[in-house]
């Protein structure tokens, strides 16, 4: 065997390698249900879970309650199947949080709270105006 | 009716689009014609045509950026474009900024980079004028495709810059009036508003075009069976492609640094993967075309590698335009319904470009010579192989969303989502690989200069792995590194700035700078790692909030450290070693060299326009009278912060937000820059001005003239009261009375004045309240009791102002950006060297 079939033998199985743990490294996008029996069978991986906030009749947002030292709070999110739950974030409320569409939060279940780790919001109009 | 609508512009402009676009395939077959003709004399008529038909493309390529850039220069908000990108108010640097903002006008910037590359081609290179220009028109007739914005049957083709807004949206206003022009635009995204803006998305695109330039030459090497011969006028192409393309994203890096909040410069965002992944693959073709030139050998090597650079600046472009990254990326433009466009464009070179090497693959010579462990091939062919995994390894996670598009395509549900911590899972695996390539472009460059033997070998790195492990001993310890992967990539960086530094030395003083291109990049690169190791792996946040204590009764975790303070206003808080106060809110005003105290400032109706409210002075110097109308920049907003050291240092930061209404809080931070740190501070949350205020109910002081009494928390002294003779100007008469009350409030070591305003006018009582806005309090002077000499104020209370802010420390960022010159420098010098090669080798 010559030298470079070795060398093309090691590269290949590098590159196999690195997909086979970009797989093992990623996420998924699940509900908070599925997140929750994650963590019970005592995995910590991140999970991404796509919701909204929590709206009372008359459409206002509720449950949001900011620390009074202003550097975490927590809110009530509703994930795609309706399903309820309560998320703390270690960091300061973001200004437009109120009107957000859509959140994701990555993150996952510590006890009865989802802690997340980041979130993601998409605010009406963020990229494109429609309107005059 | 009189026609008020600007369309005249926008016609030509789409004409030009379409003339581009014919005149873009007319030269593709032209230059085709020309290439596989049968007599040189139908060669050369045919390579006349396209010239003129090349030329005429150019031509109306400019029409197009000119056409485009009026309808933004005059605000001509008719059209969809400079509605949507611009605004009145935008300075000029920034209308250059939304020319290239949207969607369109960035395949206008590309199509204009590759116009003036080909006319340098055809001026350069006439051997290789017809095959090579085939090649680009083809690559213009798909870019000017982009932007056609026309509709064949139900089938839309690209997406026109030069849309009307009544065609583009549908908007009531357009039925009763069909000529409506809104006033203004709705302006340039704010976080584009810098400098680096403007410059970074155009040096970008010119990488992105140059990049085209080494694969056409490849692909009409194949064609034309010249299988070594592309190369040569190739390789300095590619170092041009490469230089600029990295040039390109450190600019991107460096204003991430200095406009985003996330506290670095580099977010593996997939927009920003998607210029890394082409990048590092055209370093690596840089490396096997140099050691072709050398000794004949890695040509197929080259081939491959030169050909999957511009796939895979195409696919990064489709990844960032399709609309496929919509929920993955912050940055990525939205879906214009182009995406099967941009696919058809890939595939097609992609399967030229592989249709190509599978019959040609036989054809293409290859030496049989062994590669020897001691040989520069060798190392080299390593090297590149590491840059090329190192591509691959976030080629693979940034496709994901590609991957689950795909299998959706298929009926097949895919919920996979990128890695949550994309910093920490890219970092452990890019850190090995730049280790690796470190030490390999700290040894290669041994074997490029000389034939070497084991025993050179020993000879010649014996005394840089000495310098090198000494060097790294003495930083390891006293940074007390316990990292072994940082130990490691210190060492090898180390190792890498010694040995490329041994042989520069040895280059200069035998031969000529011209030669130094290689050891000077590896030296900048080296020192890059460096920079990006300390300033990443020993970032710190200095703004922890230990206090330990459990805020929520039912927080999941209460050891996790809060990373942001809260300051009150004037209200003085330790972080670490530097004392904190906030200091308000502060405006820009053009003239002025710093930043003015807002409460210094009157609104007026125009938000663009503020009255001074005393005289503006910055060192002394005053640049503007009280009363005078100044022009600032309303949507910015800057938070002073001063630090002060435990060692008596003091210095103001300003950290930037925008309370943006449809994105809400952007902030940008400022930097403290020190030789071996940065002090880096933005705010995570401020007071909302736009937030309707709730006050507290009125609470009755009463009050002597030079008393002192508590106002909320502060001591107030009031100080005198005084008649005034007009109010808001307007004269009183006889039987009117107005009096003012002035006050003083002290805040911690702040003064406050606040003047409430009694009046009796027509036998009616008014009374003008006075804010403090930073406070949080309004006071009113409501009776005046003139036999005892009592007054009783009025005072309602609201939240005083506040930020939340985050500072971190970037140890040793300064080596990274200066690694970035250095880089740079080499490049420089190579490509001159090749340039130069090239045309002496034409001459001759």
């Amino acid at each position: 065997m010559k030298k470079i079939h070795i060398f093309g033998i090691v590269v290949i199985a590098i590159a196999i390698s690195l997909i086979v743990s970009t797989l093992g490294n990623t996420s998924s996008y699940v509900n908070f249900q599925r997140a929750k029996e994650v963590a019970e069978a005592g995995n910590n991986k991140e999970m991404h879970v796509v919701g909204q906030l929590k709206k009372n009749a008359s459409g206002e947002v509720v449950g949001i309650k900011v620390n009074p030292d202003k550097v975490s709070f927590s809110f009530i999110m509703v994930d795609n199947d309706g399903e309820e739950q309560k998320v703390y974030y270690n960091e300061p409320m973001p200004t437009d949080f109120y009107r957000t569409e859509q959140v994701v939060v990555i993150g996952g279940f510590k006890g009865e709270t989802f802690l997340a780790n980041k979130i993601l919001m998409k605010c009406p109009s963020k990229y494109q105006e429609t309107t005059v | 009716m009189e026609e008020t609508l600007h369309t005249g512009i926008g016609a030509v402009g789409h004409l030009s689009v379409i003339i581009a676009f014919v005149t873009a395939l007319l030269s593709t077959f032209s230059y085709y014609k020309a290439t596989v003709g049968s007599s040189l004399e139908k060669k050369n008529e045919w390579l006349t045509n396209a010239r003129v038909f090349f030329y005429t493309h150019i031509v109306s390529v400019m029409t197009i950026v000119v056409a485009l850039f009026s309808i933004i220069y005059n605000h001509y908000f008719e059209y969809h474009y400079a509605y949507s990108h611009s605004s009145r108010n935008l300075p000029t640097h920034y209308m250059i900024s939304c020319f290239w903002e949207g969607q369109e006008g960035s395949f206008i910037l590309w199509l204009f980079w590759n116009a003036w590359l080909g006319l340098a081609l055809i001026f350069t290179n006439k051997k290789w004028e017809a095959p090579v220009m085939t090649v680009f028109g083809a690559v213009q007739a798909f870019i000017a495709s982009m932007i056609l914005g026309v509709m064949i049957f139900d089938l839309k083709i690209g997406s026109s810059p030069f849309i009307l807004l009544r065609d583009a949206m549908v908007a009531p206003i357009f039925e009763t009036d069909p000529n409506f022009v809104p006033e203004d635009g709705t302006g340039l995204n704010p976080l584009l508003q810098n400098i680096w803006m403007v410059i970074h998305p155009p040096t970008l695109f010119l990488g992105y075009a140059a990049g085209l330039i080494p694969f056409a030459y490849c692909i009409a090497g194949l064609w034309q069976n010249k299988f070594k011969e592309w190369i040569r006028p190739a390789l300095p192409w590619m170092i041009f492609a490469t230089a600029i393309l990295g040039l390109g994203i450190i600019m991107g890096a460096y204003w991430a640094y200095e406009t985003l909040n996330f506290g670095g410069y580099w977010n593996w965002d997939p927009v920003e993967n998607a210029v890394y992944i082409p990048w590092l693959i055209m370093v690596g073709a840089i490396h096997t075309m140099i050691v072709f030139k050398k000794s004949e050998t890695a040509l197929k090597t080259s081939i491959i590698l030169v050909l999957s650079s511009f796939i895979l600046i195409l696919y990064s472009t489709f990844l960032t335009r399709s609309g496929v990254l919509g929920n993955a990326s912050v940055h990525s433009f939205t879906d214009l319904g182009l995406s099967g466009q941009l696919l058809l464009y890939m595939m097609f070179f992609v399967i030229v470009s592989v249709a190509l090497c599978i019959v040609k693959w036989k054809k293409i010579p290859t030496s049989d010579y062994e590669v020897s462990n001691y040989s520069r091939e060798f190392w080299i062919f390593i090297g590149v192989t590491t840059l090329s995994l190192m591509s691959f390894q976030v080629l693979i996670p940034t496709s994901i969303p590609v991957w689950n598009a795909f299998l959706g395509f298929f009926g097949i549900e895919s919920n996979l989502a990128a890695p949550a911590d994309q910093i920490g899972f890219y970092t452990k695996y890019q850190l090995w690989f730049s280790i690796a390539v470190a030490i390999l472009s700290g040894t290669g460059q041994f074997f490029y200069w000389k034939k070497m033997t084991k025993d050179q070998l020993v000879k010649d790195l014996a005394i840089p792995i000495v310098i090198s492990l000494l060097i790294s001993a003495i930083i390891i310890v006293s940074t007390v590194m316990n990292n072994m992967s940082y130990i490691l990539l210190v060492t090898a960086s180390v190792y890498s700035i010694v040995s490329n530094s041994k042989v520069l030395f040895s280059i200069l003083k035998n031969s000529s700078i011209k030669l130094s291109g290689g050891s000077i990049s590896h030296i900048g690169i080296a020192m890059m790692l460096i920079g990006i190791l300390f300033s990443s792996g020993y970032s710190e946040v200095i703004s922890l909030n230990n206090t330990g204590m459990l805020i929520f009764d039912d927080a999941p975790d209460d050891t996790m450290n809060k990373e942001n303070v809260l300051l009150w206003i004037n209200k003085p808080r330790k972080m670490g070693e530097y004392t904190l106060r906030y200091r308000g809110t502060f405006a820009e005003i053009e003239g002025a060299p710093g930043y003015v105290l807002k409460s210094d400032l009157d609104l007026t109706d125009d938000p663009f326009k503020v009255i001074a409210k005393k005289d503006i002075k910055f060192n002394k110097k005053t640049y503007f009278k009280k009363g005078d109308t100044l022009r600032t920049h309303p949507e910015n907003t800057y938070y002073q912060v001063e630090y002060e050291g435990e060692d008596g240092e003091q210095f103001k930061l300003y950290p930037r937000a925008q309370i943006n209404p449809s994105m809400g809080l952007l902030a940008s931070p400022d930097i403290k820059t020190y030789a071996t740190k940065d002090i880096y501070t933005h705010v995570s949350s401020v007071t909302d001005p736009n937030q309707e205020k709730e006050w507290s109910d009125e609470k009755e002081i009463e009050s002597k003239i030079k008393d002192r009494f508590f106002l909320n928390d502060f001591v107030t002294v009031f100080d005198e009261m005084e008649r005034l003779q007009f109010v808001d100007g307007v004269p009183l008469s006889q039987e009117d009375v107005a009096v003012k009350a002035k006050l003083r409030i002290f805040d911690n070591d702040r003064v406050y004045r606040a003047e409430p305003i009694f009046i009796i006018k027509d036998r009616q009582i008014g009374k003008v309240p006075a804010y403090i806005d930073d406070l949080g309090v309004r006071i009113t002077l409501n009776k005046i009791n003139p036999e005892s000499g009592i007054m009783t104020f009025g005072l309602k209370t609201t939240m005083k102002d506040y930020i939340v802010m985050k500072a971190m420390s970037k140890p040793l960022i300064n080596v990274l950006w200066i690694g970035t010159l250095v880089l740079m420098l080499g490049f420089i010098i190579a490509m001159y060297r090749r340039f130069q090669e090239y045309n002496k080798l034409e001459k001759s």
